[in-house]
């Protein structure tokens, strides 16, 4: 590009804009350059662990081992992954997961989002009380052992509602969805539905819910990934092996190395197999645990900004 | 607080208090659920705390159980490793504010300025994406790219000519991991809420600026900045309240004999003493006096943040 076009596009643009537009300054060209120089490392510094795992499950252990940058899978060695999709637990920890996400995320916004509605109405008789009550319990709990004691002996242990109902309400997610509410739905849409005679309940199901669609995105997202990725509330509650979720499995293949690899790779004669085989399993569970919610988060990401309003959650 | 007017016509504030519960019951059979689950799930944990002050036996309950003082107070206190454990707690959450917590602002600042809409939803696309990886598989991740022999990170450091390091092993690179990958975890998701905050920012005030030639970073420092504090302002305190829960699901995860001189903090101690080795009581006083300083230290925190800045949460 030689030096003239360029004068000649900036005039170009000068005379088409509005009056108020003022001329770029050279400090501000040098500061869009650093910053998006700036935000493009740390893109990088953030996708590139995740890219390598993704690389290193279908490369020759061999050559992720040498420590050379990957950058595409050179040498293809899928082993790891047959013996991942024959491996019993941790699909049965797949399914397991799957359930307590679904169930669990439905209970929660059962739980949450009425609650919500309800105390971000201004007609809510004694709201300031019952806000005090659910604020309080952001910043003070009674701790892990006596919830553990009441949790147990209300029968939660070893069973499906241990997975789901101790964690049923998150207060920082009510108090999101309570201020989103509050400063989304406007008063006169519900004088207006008073005065025809429309109920709590219904102005709640019909009006309500159907102009929240990116609160109900997110908090859906925060709970479900909350249930998907959690392990120690199952740590705690759970020593049935096959009603593990999938990230006690992990942990006991992963970092306990509990497992080790010796069940998955006993048909191995070779020893050097052996260690290859599950040296390339870890990525690939990592890959395989980690791909759905990768997958669909960009998908939501739209409804971020819109459902998090929590600049003013104090009640 | 957002409008504490009440609109005409819609609170009957002149009828007896019975009779306005009673108009709008629907509104309490909808906060129903979540009622219960807090007296349920927060609010009865806390009655079962005072088994902090009482010799607690199963078999007894929580009632039943014979009543011992400060007994178990004390003795976490006169613990020989009762500093250790303070300390490390404390470390490692002030090391992870001082870093975690500039920098979504600093990221969401950036981004904001970013005018290519492309580059910029690609740039948070990718940032978020940590967000949605588990602990598991973060400390899993951890453990084999920081492997001395093998794992990238080494390597790297290795290329540049630097001696392989045993970051999981060595009780001084402890804390660094931890806050660096919570950094890299967190720093993208936590941008959102500033995101948002910086899109409600009057444009009418840039125009002014720019006409008053204020450059890019002055406007950055001057409208951007200024304009996000009172949410910075809330997120502060709001953190000031978990400065003692740090994250024990990941710390407990990274434990491992050779660092737990610095890797034991007050809740995986909680943890193992209580549920592991069954010590209930002396295992929920010291949960007790973790729940009880950060109490302290959110009331301070907003208290603090009332008198300098008129920003608070209550």
């Amino acid at each position: 590009m030689g030096k003239n076009t360029e004068t000649t596009s900036n005039k170009n643009r000068k005379k088409k804009n509005k009056p108020v537009r003022v001329k770029q300054m050279s400090s501000d060209r040098w500061f869009d350059l650093i910053n998006y120089a700036i935000l493009g490392i740390v893109a990088i510094i953030v996708l590139y662990p995740l890219y390598f795992v993704l690389v290193a499950s279908v490369t020759d252990p061999m050559v992720v081992n040498n420590g050379t940058l990957l950058l595409y899978p050179t040498k293809w060695y899928t082993k790891g992954y047959q013996k991942i999709f024959a491996y019993r637990s941790l699909w049965l920890g797949y399914r397991n997961s799957l359930v307590y996400m679904v169930l669990g995320t439905a209970i929660n916004l059962a739980v949450t989002i009425p609650g919500a509605y309800a105390l971000s109405r201004k007609d809510f008789v004694g709201r300031g009380l019952v806000l005090k009550l659910f604020a309080f319990t952001m910043f003070f709990s009674g701790g892990l052992i006596p919830s553990y004691i009441i949790n147990t002996s209300l029968g939660m242990q070893n069973n499906l509602w241990a997975m789901i109902l101790p964690g049923a309400l998150s207060v920082w997610n009510l108090m999101i969805a309570r201020t989103f509410f509050s400063s989304t739905l406007p008063e006169e849409l519900l004088d207006a539905a008073h005065i025809d005679g429309c109920s709590d309940f219904r102005f709640f199901f019909r009006m309500a819910l159907p102009l929240s669609k990116a609160l109900l995105a997110v908090i859906t997202l925060y709970y479900a990934v909350g249930h998907w990725n959690g392990y120690f509330h199952a740590l705690i509650y759970l020593n049935k092996e096959d009603m593990f979720p999938l990230q006690l499995v992990l942990r006991n293949l992963l970092i306990v190395n509990q497992v080790k690899s010796s069940s998955m790779t006993s048909d191995l004669q070779n020893m050097a197999d052996k260690i290859r085989l599950a040296e390339q399993l870890k990525y690939g569970i990592i890959v395989v645990s980690s791909l759905p919610l990768l997958i669909i988060y960009p998908f939501l990401q739209r409804f971020f900004t819109k459902g998090v309003l929590v600049g003013s959650i104090k009640g | 607080m957002i409008g504490r007017k009440t609109a005409p016509g819609l609170k009957p504030s002149n009828k007896p208090l019975w009779k306005r519960m009673r108009h709008s019951w629907q509104l309490y059979v909808l906060a129903l659920p979540a009622i219960i689950c807090i007296i349920v799930f927060s609010y009865a944990p806390m009655y079962g705390a005072i088994i902090a002050f009482k010799d607690y036996k199963v078999n007894l309950g929580i009632l039943g159980s014979p009543w011992a003082g400060l007994k178990y107070f004390k003795q976490f206190i006169n613990l020989p490793n009762f500093k250790s454990l303070l300390e490390n707690t404390l470390k490692i959450s002030i090391y992870s504010l001082l870093w975690g917590f500039p920098a979504p602002i600093l990221l969401a600042l950036m981004l904001n300025q970013v005018r290519s809409k492309g580059y910029k939803r690609f740039v948070q696309t990718i940032t978020y994406a940590p967000y949605f990886i588990s602990t598991v598989v973060l400390v899993s991740m951890l453990s084999i790219f920081l492997t001395p022999s093998s794992g990238f990170i080494n390597k790297i450091i290795q290329n540049f000519g630097g001696q392989a390091i045993t970051f999981m092993g060595e009780p001084k690179w402890f804390r660094t991991v931890y806050v660096a990958s919570g950094v890299w975890q967190g720093a993208g998701w936590g941008a959102i809420i500033y995101l948002a905050a910086l899109g409600g920012v009057d444009p009418t005030l840039y125009e002014a600026a720019m006409v008053d030639g204020a450059s890019k970073f002055q406007r950055l420092i001057h409208i951007d900045f200024p304009c996000i504090l009172p949410t910075i302002v809330i997120m502060f305190i709001l953190n000031m309240g978990s400065l003692l829960n740090v994250g024990y699901e990941k710390a407990y995860l990274m434990q491992n004999s050779l660092n737990i001189p610095v890797s034991e903090i007050i809740s995986t101690y909680v943890y193992k003493i209580g549920l592991i080795n069954g010590n209930f009581s002396f295992s929920a006083a010291v949960g007790m006096f973790n729940s009880v300083i950060n109490f302290v230290l959110v009331i301070s925190a907003n208290y603090i943040s009332r008198k300098l800045t008129e920003n608070s949460l209550w």
